[in-house]
């Protein structure tokens, strides 16, 4: 037994798939960028990776246990900040998700509430104890998940608010639903589908557009039906083999929608074909199962939940950038996870994993 | 809330395992999804993609120019820019609709129209939204590329008729090929070809196309082209040479100014036609770019049918200048004696019918009978010869049936006959019609330039030259209906007589110094003595001259009609007149000043470009 955490208890075949990500990544993004105007592209990404990592190290220093010692002062400042965001927000691409900072760097308040939601369901689920969670359990992680997501929502960014939700459904798959409770939420959901579809009027008319694009997709082919058929048109003119690095004709003539971020995953199915998709899904799935192993190795059931918090965003985000590139489930914004360009998306991942170092590093530590 | 940090160890290892297996299982999905898009519909998607990026574009070849005999241009090509409207996706074009009506000027029913003839079409294949497109448009294509992309330009090549009216109706037009003639010949034509529609355009089609070359060009998503793939250059259409002179044609279509009818110039050794005309006419450079529907049916349905070629097309009686065909016939027959006289009281009754003359002519033989043009004459060698003998010299003089010019649409004519009535009227001849006949009226109908090859014909002792219009022709050859020295003799001066002569129908007023100029007069009434009673009015006759020069083994021959002209000796005898003497003038090195109205005409939109023809724009 160890006092002391070090940084040889990292995990380092965890990091080594993360950069393995990472590296395809940062690729794909030159060869869809490097003949536009968005050249260069791929350098900024390191530089966010860089960063990412730095802040990871730094994240990993801190006992979880004193970050969760802080969740509801932490709780406050996301909810706060988001609050922020709504009133003086600055709006980028008819969305108001950025915080200026310093007129530097953009924040994206969203990104830090997912951290935020993991650490604070986490605390809760500790504090539960039980295997069985009453209802009042419920009612009080769904309160606190969804005042970030309908906040978020209003940004409008549907696609983060939604990726909130897996951390309180995964956190309560673990802490002990009982099966007739999840049975009536499931049922809530299925009534909801069709409440929600009434309800289609309140949102904002690019979110129907998109819900209508995915319903009837050859009706705008311009527009986000356009969007996925390309990106359908990217992935399966791939092939088996691929068209080779830099020279899928879908990527590289900009048929693919924002393909250095959003369509990352069509761009690399073009260009290096089922082969490289099969690597990149099968490094998430070690990804995926690299997190679980660590949980399964957590100190105690808080680490537990922490790490799975973090597997349950990143495991939404893999599988609904996924199924949206080949057209399985609607166009809502959520990016590939370290593959995406994107600096504050990017950040959170490396963040989220200095938690589970956190964890993992503690896990000898009394 | 305190007491949350208790070290509790129990870590639920059977739903962690759980989440594993469902990591796996989701993967798969997802696995199987891109299996079935990269592997299973590959080819589909590779399809798509190509027609994403890779467009092909038409390079179209220019038709070849028409020159006329000294190689001057009398029909051109220049190249164009069309504006196109991309129809593959209707809710874009919805919204650009207002955007495109602003900047391009079409108004939205126009559009609506044009999309709505197409909808039944691919979706892939573009409407032409205005095929001769000026600076201003094109730079409002180009700067709207991303915002506007249903837009783009085609580059075409548009015929120029530099001198407009001029020679239309020989030329022709061109236009878009008939949806019918797509079915017929799917590979030779492609939608939205040009054709020759109508006159040379239409006859020597096949000779003046190019052929279109084509050019694979990578396109990115907002439509710019990126490189391109390969290139097959369009081969451009040869060139043709008419006979025409364009001198003696702008003289014909001077003196044709606010007339009606039509004029034959022809070469009489060769049958290359010198000059044509027919009037009313209209400007086939509103054709080159898509004639409006409303000209177009207006130009269909106009009463004088300014689209017909009269000078080939015009069934007429011919009058006074069917003589020489009975002059002839009764010379080589030898029905008569050579020395037949008549004595013309200024009327003559046959079989209980009474026939008019113009003067009581006295005592006619055969040569004041051409020379004063004497009916009462006529009508007694007709009822002599028989409609038979009578069909038998007109035919075989070229009446009656094509003349085989290089134009389509050539009309036959009519000679009456014995076997012809019985067909048609299913009834007996009546030995009656055959007096009628005898003056070039009746039954008789005949277009100008028949009437042209038989004067030339008759005095050249019988040959029969093949009228055209393309410099070099190949495979023609003369007719010949032979005609002895005697009768060719008799019947030109006859004829030199009309012209030179004191009594002879032109009075005097057409001669030409050192020419010598010969022809027949011809006053055509247009409806029969009967008709005229019961309307209780004349209309007017149709004035015919055909003159030729020297006067045996002609040089040149001229048949002019003056549609509603009266008198052939004043209407279409000074036209021909001019049009001899020009030919003249110009062999003996006086050219003919050129007329003031040779007004070059230069269609609107775009200068010629580069002969870049490659380029997709400028």
């Amino acid at each position: 037994m160890k006092n002391r955490p070090h940084v040889q208890d990292f995990d380092w075949i965890l990091l080594a798939i993360v950069g393995a990500i990472s590296g395809l990544g940062v690729l794909e993004i030159y060869s869809s960028t490097h003949a536009s105007a968005m050249a260069g592209m791929q350098w900024k990404q390191l530089i966010w990776i860089g960063i990412g990592i730095a802040g990871m190290f730094l994240i990993s220093r801190v006992d979880y246990h004193s970050l969760m010692d802080q969740a509801p002062a932490l709780y406050l400042v996301g909810i706060a900040g988001l609050l922020v965001v709504l009133v003086l927000g600055y709006s980028r691409l008819g969305a108001k998700r950025w915080i200026s900072l310093g007129g530097l760097v953009n924040l994206q308040v969203s990104e830090i509430m997912k951290l935020i939601i993991i650490i604070v369901l986490a605390r809760y689920f500790a504090e539960v104890h039980t295997d069985r969670l009453t209802l009042t359990d419920l009612a009080k992680i769904s309160a606190l998940t969804l005042i970030p997501v309908v906040l978020i929502l209003k940004q409008p960014d549907l696609g983060t608010a939604l990726v909130l939700t897996p951390v309180a459904i995964v956190g309560a798959f673990f802490a002990g639903i009982e099966w007739k409770h999840a049975a009536v939420g499931l049922l809530v959901l299925a009534l909801l589908i069709p409440l929600g579809w009434n309800m289609r009027r309140h949102l904002k008319p690019y979110q129907q557009q998109r819900i209508q694009t995915f319903l009837h997709p050859e009706q705008d082919q311009r527009g986000a039906g356009y969007q996925i058929l390309q990106s359908e048109i990217a992935v399966g003119s791939g092939g088996f083999w691929g068209q080779g690095f830099g020279k899928g004709s879908q990527n590289q003539l900009g048929f693919v929608p924002v393909r250095y971020s959003d369509f990352i995953l069509a761009a690399l199915a073009e260009e290096q074909g089922f082969i490289g998709v099969c690597v990149v899904l099968l490094l998430y799935l070690g990804l995926i199962l690299r997190l679980v192993d660590n949980a399964q190795k957590a100190k105690d059931r808080a680490g537990m939940y922490v790490v799975m918090g973090v597997t349950a965003i990143l495991g939404f985000h893999v599988l609904v950038n996924a199924a949206m590139v080949i057209g399985d489930v609607p166009v809502t914004g959520i990016p590939l996870p370290l593959m995406s360009y994107g600096g504050s998306a990017t950040a959170f991942v490396f963040l989220a994993l200095g938690l589970v170092m956190n964890v993992r590093m503690r896990r000898f530590v009394n | 809330m305190a007491g949350w940090n208790v070290n509790d160890r129990k870590i639920p290892q059977g739903r962690l395992a759980l989440f594993s297996y469902l990591s796996v299982t989701l993967v798969i999905f997802l696995l199987v999804g891109f299996w079935k898009l990269q592997v299973v519909q590959s080819s589909h998607y590779s399809d798509l993609a190509d027609r994403n990026g890779i467009r092909s574009i038409a390079i179209i070849a220019p038709r070849g120019a028409m020159l006329d005999r000294d190689g001057r241009v009398l029909v051109d090509s220049y190249p164009s820019f069309s504006i196109l409207l991309l129809r593959d996706n209707p809710k874009l074009i919805e919204k650009a609709l207002p955007q495109i009506e602003d900047g391009l000027g079409i108004s939205n029913q126009d559009l609506r129209q044009q999309l709505d003839a197409a909808k039944n079409e691919p979706k892939f294949l573009p409407v032409i939204i205005k095929p001769a497109a000026s600076e201003a448009d094109i730079a409002f294509v180009e700067s709207h590329r991303a915002d506007l992309p249903v837009l783009d330009l085609m580059m075409v090549q548009r015929r120029r008729y530099p001198h407009g009216e001029m020679l239309a109706n020989t030329i022709g037009y061109v236009g878009e090929v008939a949806p019918t003639d797509l079915e017929k010949n799917p590979d030779k034509y492609r939608p939205g070809d040009i054709v020759g529609k109508a006159g040379l355009e239409k006859e020597y089609n096949d000779q003046i196309v190019g052929t279109d070359g084509m050019r694979r060009v990578v396109v990115n998503s907002v439509g710019k082209v990126m490189r391109t793939l390969d290139n097959v250059d369009a081969i451009p259409g040869r060139p043709i040479q008419l006979t025409i002179d364009e001198d003696l044609q702008q003289i014909a279509e001077t003196d044709f100014a606010n007339k009606e009818g039509a004029l034959v110039a022809m070469d009489a050794h060769t049958g290359e036609v010198l000059a044509m005309v027919s009037r009313p006419t209209f400007d086939p450079n509103d054709f080159a770019v898509r004639i409006p529907n409303k000209e177009w049916a207006q130009l269909n349905t106009d009463p004088n049918t300014p689209l017909i070629n009269r000078a080939i097309q015009a069934q007429l009686a011919p009058g006074s200048v069917f003589k020489v065909v009975m002059a002839t016939a009764m010379l080589e027959s030898k029905a008569l004696p050579a020395n037949y006289t008549v004595y013309c009281p200024g009327y003559a009754t046959f079989y209980g019918r009474l026939f008019h003359c113009d003067h009581a002519h006295g005592s006619v033989d055969l040569h004041k009978g051409i020379v004063a043009s004497c009916d009462v004459y006529f009508y007694n060698v007709g009822k002599i010869l028989g409609i038979d003998r009578i069909d038998h010299y007109a035919t075989g003089l070229g009446l009656g049936r094509r003349t085989g010019i290089d134009l389509p649409g050539e009309e036959p004519g009519l000679i009456p006959s014995e076997a012809w009535v019985e067909r048609v009227g299913h009834h007996k001849w009546y030995p009656g019609s055959t007096i009628s006949v005898s003056i070039g009226q009746g039954a008789v109908m005949a277009t100008p330039i028949q009437l042209a090859r038989m004067i030339a014909g008759v005095a050249s002792g019988g040959v029969l030259i093949p009228p055209h219009l393309v410099k070099n022709a190949i495979g023609l050859k003369s007719e010949t209906f032979p005609i002895s020295d005697d009768t060719v003799q008799q019947v030109t001066d006859g004829m030199w007589g009309v012209v030179n002569e004191p009594d002879g129908t032109t009075s005097g007023l057409v001669k030409l110094q050192n020419v010598d100029f010969s022809g027949k007069t011809g006053t055509a009434q247009v409806e029969s003595y009967d008709l005229q009673k019961k309307l209780g009015k004349k209309l007017k006759e149709n004035g015919w001259f055909v003159g030729y020069a020297p006067r045996r083994n002609p040089d040149i021959v001229v048949a002019a009609l003056v549609q509603a002209g009266g008198w052939g000796s004043t209407s279409a005898a000074p036209i021909v007149r001019d049009v001899v003497k020009a030919y003249y003038d110009k062999k003996n090195g006086h050219l003919p000043a050129p007329p003031s109205t040779a007004e070059v005409i230069r269609p609107s939109g775009l200068k010629p470009v580069a002969e870049d023809s490659g380029a997709v724009r400028p």
